[in-house]
Order: C-alpha cells, then structure tokens, then sequence
C-alpha cells in the first residue's frame, strides 16, 4: 500500500512502501485462533476442520470464535468502503478478544488482515493500532505450519502427481506458493508438476467473477485446461475462493479433474482420509 | 477460426466488445503469443532481484520528487527550454492542444505533417483534426504506420500492431500500397521504409512526443529503435514535441535510472537503438536540425489525479506498457476493447480523469486485482490499489462532491442495500449462524442457475454442515485440547 | 486567465501545504552493478553490440583507413561522407589519396536544405568520430557539431563510427558526471547502440527500418 511519507500532510505526494523484509517468524505458540472464511465455512468447511486437526497435531490448541464471520473483502474490493470497514471491525473486536496469533485457510484472506485492514482504519489512529498489532499476528495456513510451527510431515500415501495452484493474493502479499511448495516437497510420495502460466490468475477475483463473467470465463477455462493438461491427477489450493471458481468450472465442464485445499490434502497424507464432511 | 473484425465495427459497449474479442481466435492467439514473449523479455532483463527491486524503488522516488514539486519544475522547464531556443505552449484541453499545434503549422503554411510515436497526439486524435484542415499528418513509426493505413487505432502503446500477423500486413500493403504479398517480415519493413523515406524528406513539420522532459538543461529525450523519431525532429524544418505535464523531470541524471526501467520494462532491451536528446533547434552555424522546435504541454485531466494525493501517483507512469504486457484480461481481449487511447491497467486509471468515469464505467470493474500489473511497474505505481480507490469513486453518490471527474456514474441505491444487508448479516452473528444453518440444512434447494456465476460454473451447492458447526463439535468434543 | 495560469494555479492548490520531496538519488543503484574490470570494457561493449547486428572490428591508428577501404570494397560502395575538418578526415583523405582509392569522399559542409535528395539517395555510407561509449549498454555516445551534423549517422544506409577504447566508460552515469553533462548539453546528444530495428510486427525483428541498416563500430586501441 502506498505510504506517506516524512510529510504529514495529506495531500502530500506518496511514495511506494519500502520492500518488506523477510518477516521474522515468531516461536510456536501454545494456541491460535483459526479464523475459517466464509468460502471454507460455506462451501469447503471439510478444510477448514482439517486445518484444525493440522495444527492440533502440532500441539497447538485451537480456538474457534462462533462470532466471526467475513473478513470484509467482497464489500471492499466492490469499493463498499464503509460497509467492509464495519465488518472488518466486528472481525477485528472478535479477534482481539483472545488476542491470539490468527491462522487463516486462505491467502486472500489473510491478505485483508495483513495489509488492506490499514487502508481501511488508515484515518482511525487507535484502530489502526490494533489492526496493526491484528497484522502483526496474522499467518496464512501454510506460512504458519512451515515458519512457525517448522512442522514435520510424513507422507503415508499412494504416489501421486498433483499441481498446485496459489491465488494471486497469497502469492503477492503472503509468498503463499512458496510455503505451500516446500511442504509438499516434505511428501515423498507427491510429485508437484508445473503446470502453464501458472502464475496467472484464474479469474476469480471475488466479485470479477460475476461482473465480467466473459473474460472470467475465459481466464478459468485456460486455467483448468493448463491444470488438465499438466500429468497431474487432482489440484491442490490454499485459497478457498480459487478452489470454488476452478471446480465449479470443471464440474460445468463436465471433467473429472477437481482440485481440493491444501489443509485437506495434507491431513489425508498425514493420517488417511479426512473424518469430516465431504461436501 | 473468426475473421479479424475491422476496428470500426467494434461494438460501442464495453461488454459488448469483450465479448466480441474474446470469439476472436486470431486475435487471442495473436495476443496470448505476444504478452508472453514480453514478459518472458522482461524477466530476462531483469535477472537479478535485487537490482530490479533498487532500480524500481528509485524510479519511484525520482517520480514521487517530481511530483512533489510539479509547478516549479514545470517553470524552471519552461525557462531553460526558453533559454535554449525552444517554444514553450501550456494546453488545457485536447481542443487547444490541438489549435496551438494547427496554429504554428499554418504559421508556415505546413502541409505535410510527419509523426514519430506519440500516446498524447493520440489522445489529441491530432491526425483526424489536421487532416480536417487540410493538413496531411503521417505516422512513420512502422507500427503506427500500419494501424493508420488500416484506419484503426493502436492496440498497445508501445506495439501498436501487435494484434495484428505478418499475413495481416502483407495483405494491407498489397491492398493500399500495392506491393506483392509477402509473409517476409524484413520485406514489408523494406516497404514501410522507402515509403516514409520521401515523408521525411518533403515533410514541413515533423511532430513527436517526449520521453522525458530534462528541466535541469532544458532537454526533451526520446527513445526509439527504427530511427523514425529522429527523422522527424531532425529533418523539418519545424519540430512539434506534444506531452503531458508530468512527464517532467529535475536532473539531467535522472533519466539514466529511467531510461533503464524503461527499455527493459517495455521490451526487454538494456536500451534502445537511439537515444536523442534535443536542447534546442539548429544554432547559426551547425547544417541540420529544425530551425523551429516547440514543446506544447498538455493538461487533459492530468491536473485532476494530482488533486490527490492517492490518485497523483498516477502520473508516475513512464509508459512503458509492462502492465498491459502482464494483464491476463488485457492478453484476453487486446487493446481496442477498451475504447479509449490507453488500454490494458495504466489505460483504467488514468482514462477516468482525461475522459472522466463516467465514460468508462466498466473500466475499474475489468480486473481480478490479481496485482501482476503492480509488480512489474517500473515506478511502483500501486495499479490495483487505484482500482479499487477507483470502485469507490463509482458507486458513490452523484449528489455527493467527487474526487475524480465523473464520479458516481454506478451509482445504486439497490446496490448499496445489498452490501448494508451483507454487512448486518456479517456483524451479527447470530444472525450469521442462522444463515450458515438455513444453508447448509436447505442446500438441496440451492438455485440451478445463480445468475453470472453459473455461465462458467456448476451450480454451487453448501456443505451439509458449515465449518461454525463442525469445529464446534470438534472442539467441545476434545475439552478444547489438542488431540 | 492563460492555460499557463490554469494548470499551474491547479498543481499549486493541489500542493498547498505540503513540502517537496527531498531528492534521493543513490547512485550505486546505476553504477555498482554496471562497473567493469578495464580489461572486461572492450569485451562487454563489443558483446552487446554484435548481439544486436553491429559490426565491430578492433584496429589500431596505422591500419583503420585500411579497414574502412576494404568496409567499403567488400560492398561495392562508392562514396563516403566524411568530415575533411576532423583529424580522422584527414587521415582518411591521405591515406585514400597515397592508395588511390575509387571510393569518392564527400563532405557534409552545406546546410541539409541545399542537398537533401542527394544525402537521401546517392550517399551509401558515412564516417564519423565520437565522444565514447558506454560499456553496460553497448552504447556510443554522438554529440554532433558542425562538421559531423546530426543526420551524418542516420540517413546514409551504413554507418561506420570510429571509437577510443580510451574512451568507452563503464556506464552512462559515470561518463555524464565524468564530462559534466550537466553544465552544458549541445543542440543534440545521440546514444547509438545498433543499427536501425524494427519489431512492430509479430515481435520478428527487422533491421534497417529507418536509420541505418548497418553500423560498424572501430575500436581504436589505444589503452
């Protein structure tokens, strides 16, 4: 987010922020607060358990907040502005009731608390101090099992060869699709193959996807085509919004190719199938 | 396969023309080719990070101090172009640009006008307002050159016939110019160039944009490959530069971190063929160059992002077209779809000013704010940040006093009652929970066709249980302690 | 009220308040990573140039006459533009005159309006010195003045330009602030780092779009 800079005045030119530094990982705490999205809630809650169940076996106690619901990017990216900022706020009340470090099941997400939530209170100094301290301690899921957690998988399943895919917020603002690609190197019955312009979006975009659904059509068909075509036999995902915009896409398409969360892959590799939902 | 549809046929909607590009296979193909060589150039000359990100963050600071200091630097601009014998014209709108621009071609009964590359006569549609009077305006960047020919408009600021193929060419100079088809790309350069050669010689005015306007020495510096530019502010005897206010810069040493940033960004080249740097029109003793050079400084809604502060960083641009060359749904539907001079990320935020939002409604919409365009622009513009400032600004309401030009156009009152909904439903958990309940519980209900949404996916069903309720259970179940 | 008056008054409201900038400029940032061992200089720039088509030939001050007699030969060209005031003039004159060349040398000593479809057509080639080169970029760097003009190096279809190894310096910041730029720019300055090109269509480059086709850089060593 662009900064002001040594001039007060709010009219004063911006400059671009500083490169962030290596973010400094903190040691495993004793609990967190998961904070599911209304994507995982909704439609992938299977993952979201399953996330629940990644962390616990770290010895990490979970905490759950029936009170939380959206982090407020629909309304925000719309350019709802007031409207995202009083769910932000209800979401940042909740959060600070226990005050613990926040783990989030997706990038996007996660990219709200970590960095739009300041655009939001930017005019608000005490808000703005707590969604400082919010941002703080706000990691994406495999961020947090990798850097802080430095968790320690074992892959007790069949060989497999998957692609992965990472939302464009969780690899711009998070370096999601790092963290997720070093985990799946600790299976070593996994083999992540690339697939075409895998960095390219794939026509998500929260509200893009109903407003120009042409040319998000259009995105999502070369990505599940790329995603086909790549040898792999499913997709994996830490975002939930990408997970529901690629296999609805397929399922319209009638292929059988799915993708599925990363939390849930994982937990199957770990320790045999998922015991929760399957939507 | 689709036939290439003539620019003039587009429709006049946006949507409209989305969609038609997106059933253009030859155009897709063409595009999707294009963008990935660009970015693939790109990559390549920026292979070390760290140098990349130092350089970027300098072209920022070097902007953001220009900016900073605009006016003042515009009238030390003026003052050392004066100094050195250039003519210094200010234009508000494109309507005086262009009356400044006819005037001083009259002034020398100009009737032959020959073009290097420039995005601001675009803007001004200068060639349509010369030829209305009677004065013949040629492009001579080859690009350029081809796009005229054809009666279109360019695709992309920097190649402005990259939609277009070999066949595409040859088919046109064998239809205008008569030439033999041929699908030989040096043979059709050969062409474009014995044909513009006698332009610049029998040419009265050459007209140009400019790179960068130097106020330390009072220099215009323009970058180029094919030598055209040079051509045209060398031989006529008069010379035109057209440009945008911010297109000024303090120190003489600023252009080398710029010019860097933008020939790799734009191209992949650690420079281009031909820098030139003009300081003034022909002496008294030296052989060539114009013996008139004029600068004519163009506002169009420029003045209008820099009212604030947030939106000025708009003008940081140095048009490099990285951005475009990055834009999944500028690689998708090309540069006319947008309908306006500027295409692609930089053409959304900075159209909304020169033509006002109104005009371009659509345009902050067209974006997955996937953020490509914000990491590869040379000078840090934050491209997708403005396109959400932009968002706000469209559904605001009209009767309320507004930041950018046209504010308000999206206005909607049932709109708005949709996110207040959205938002109790999200402030209150209660009644959150009982959405997440009646969901799950009524899921065989869920509509078969949700509007856009199921165009390009199945229907989406709820889970039988909402995470709020599995993790209930699963905590409560293990006392709230691991497992 | 003027355009003038207009634009700036709406930049200055726009400011009001508000302090500029300080400039900050690092410049390691434009030349650490562009500084190279003297021995790696000739090397670096003669890289880049081959790599977009130019023709570079190392030479010494006894034998580049002779290399641009055979330049010349080897394509049929019959006439060169040349500066007979500058000190490489002469040594061309001579040395064409003590070998009896048929290749004609031509001045550029009138102004461009007395003979322009002359320079436009019949001139195949011309010669002219420069005031270095820049090692990072693969650049020469051309300050014409009256005995070398501005379009000498873009009109005629090839270009021969004759350079110190000397004078090549590692980047363009270092040379601007070596010779002082700053104090003082000519009518033009011309960064030239290959021949004419093109990419306009299908990204396939062409040379020769609208300067010349060919350059042909001599390095005269003289380190």
């Amino acid at each position: 987010m662009s900064e002001l800079f040594y001039d007060a005045a709010p009219n004063a030119t911006r400059v671009a922020p500083a490169r962030e530094p290596e973010r400094h990982y903190p040691e495993k705490p004793e609990a967190v607060t998961l904070f599911g999205t209304c994507v995982v809630d909704l439609f992938f809650p299977e993952a979201g358990l399953d996330a629940i169940r990644l962390l616990e076996r770290e010895g990490i106690r979970v905490d759950f907040p029936q009170e939380q619901s959206c982090c407020g990017q629909p309304a925000w990216t719309s350019g709802y502005r007031d409207e995202a900022k009083a769910v932000a706020l209800a979401q940042l009340d909740v959060l600070d009731r226990a005050g613990l470090p926040v783990v989030v099941p997706s990038g996007s997400c996660a990219g709200m608390f970590r960095h739009h939530y300041r655009a939001l209170f930017a005019d608000e100094p005490d808000t703005l101090r707590r969604v400082e301290a919010l941002a703080e301690r706000t990691f994406e899921l495999t961020e947090f099992l990798l850097k802080v957690c430095k968790v320690e998988l074992v892959d007790n399943g069949a060989p497999k060869k998957i692609a992965l895919h990472t939302s464009c917020s969780a690899r711009r603002e998070m370096n999601t699709h790092l963290h997720a690609r070093e985990l799946l190197t600790q299976l070593d019955r996994v083999e992540r193959v690339d697939h075409d312009h895998e960095s390219e979006c794939c026509g998500f975009g929260g509200t893009f996807s109903v407003r120009m659904p042409e040319v998000s059509g259009a995105m999502v068909k070369d990505k599940t085509r790329s995603l086909v075509d790549s040898g792999a036999v499913e997709m994996v995902t830490a975002d939930g919004g990408c997970l529901m915009n690629i296999n609805g896409s397929l399922e319209k398409q009638q292929e059988a190719f799915r993708g599925r969360h990363l939390a849930s892959f994982l937990w199957e590799r770990v320790n045999g199938a998922s015991e929760g939902e399957v939507a | 396969m689709s036939q290439r549809i003539p620019v003039t046929e587009l429709s006049s909607s946006f949507r409209g023309r989305v969609e038609e590009a997106l059933a253009d296979g030859q155009l897709r193909s063409n595009f999707r080719t294009a963008m990935d060589s660009l970015m693939h150039k790109r990559a390549s000359a920026f292979p070390d990070a760290d140098e990349r990100e130092g350089l970027r963050e300098l072209g920022n600071r070097i902007k953001a101090g220009a900016l900073s200091r605009l006016p003042d630097l515009l009238e030390r601009l003026e003052q050392k172009l004066t100094e050195n014998g250039v003519k210094v014209h200010w234009a508000e709108t494109l309507e005086e640009a262009n009356t400044l621009v006819h005037g001083i071609i009259e002034a020398r009964n100009g009737r032959q006008v020959v073009k290097g590359k420039s995005m601001v006569s675009e803007e001004m549609e200068m060639n349509d307002y010369l030829a209305e009077r009677g004065i013949e305006c040629l492009e001579s960047d080859m690009g350029e050159y081809i796009v005229q020919l054809d009666g279109e408009k360019p695709s992309h600021i920097i190649m402005p016939a990259i939609h277009k193929n070999a066949r595409q060419v040859s088919t046109l100079f064998h239809d205008k110019l008569g030439e033999p088809e041929t699908e030989d790309v040096n043979q059709l350069i050969q062409v474009g160039r014995r044909t513009l050669r006698q332009k610049f010689m029998e040419a009265d005015v050459g007209v140009s944009g400019v790179n960068f306007a130097i106020a330390e020495t009072g220099t215009l510096l323009l970058v180029e490959n094919e030598g055209n530019g040079r051509m045209s502010t060398t031989v006529p005897p008069v010379h035109i530069a057209v440009t945008g206010i911010e297109k000024v810069v303090a120190n003489l040493r600023d252009v080398v971190p710029l010019v860097s940033l933008l020939t790799r960004s734009a191209l992949g080249q650690p420079i281009t063929t031909y820098v030139n740097l003009i300081s003034g029109p022909r002496k008294p003793d030296e052989l060539d160059g114009p013996e008139e050079v004029h600068l004519v400084l163009l506002d169009n809604g420029r003045s209008g992002a820099f009212a604030d502060a947030q939106m000025r960083q708009t003008l940081n641009c140095i048009r490099c077209g990285a951005c475009m060359n990055h834009c999944p749904v500028y690689t998708r539907v090309g540069g006319h779809t947008y309908g306006e001079v500027y295409p692609g990320p930089i053409g959304k935020i900075i159209t909304p000013h020169m033509a006002g939002l109104d005009k371009v409604p659509d345009h902050p919409s067209a974006s997955s704010l996937c953020g490509a365009c914000g990491d590869v622009c040379p000078v840090k513009i934050p491209i997708p940040e403005l396109l959400q400032r932009l968002r706000q600004e469209n559904v605001k309401n009209p009767g309320q006093p507004q930041q950018v030009k046209g504010g308000g156009a999206k206005f909607s009152r049932t709109e708005r009652w949709l996110w207040r909904g959205w938002q109790m439903l999200n402030t209150r958990p209660a009644l959150y929970r009982s959405f997440l309940w009646a969901a799950t519980r009524f899921r065989a209900l869920a509509p078969k066709k949700a509007g856009p949404w199921t165009e390009n996916h199945s229907a989406p069903v709820p889970a039988r249980r909402s995470l709020h309720d599995l993790a209930a259970q699963h905590l409560d179940h293990n006392g709230g302690r691991p497992s | 009220m003027s355009a003038r008056a207009n634009i700036l008054g709406k930049l200055r409201n726009s400011l009001a308040g508000t302090t500029p900038r300080p400039d900050e400029f690092d410049e390691r940032l434009v030349t650490e990573p562009w500084r190279y061992a003297p021995q790696d200089r000739i090397a670096r720039l003669r890289s880049l140039m081959e790599a977009v088509h130019t023709e570079v030939h190392p030479c010494s001050s006894d034998n580049w006459p002779e290399l641009v007699a055979g330049l010349l030969a080897r394509r049929n060209l019959t006439n060169l533009l040349c500066a007979p005031g500058k000190e490489h003039g002469r040594a061309l004159q001579t040395h064409f005159d003590a070998t009896g060349q048929p290749v004609r040398l031509l001045a550029y000593d009138q102004p461009v309006e007395a003979w322009k479809e002359e320079l436009f057509w019949n001139v195949d080639a011309s010669l002219t010195g420069t005031l270095g080169a820049i090692a990072a970029t693969g650049t020469l760097v051309l300050w014409p003045d009256r005995q070398e003009p501005r379009l000498m190096s873009l009109v005629p279809p090839v270009h021969i330009a004759l350079l110190k190894a000397s004078e090549i310096h590692d980047n363009l910041y270092d040379m601007m602030v070596a010779q002082d730029w700053a104090a003082g720019l000519p009518t033009n300055v011309l960064l030239v780092s290959g021949p004419s090109k093109t990419a306009d269509i299908e990204q396939v480059l062409a040379y020769g779009a609208h300067g010349p086709r060919e350059l042909i850089v001599l390095i005269l060593e003289d380190v």
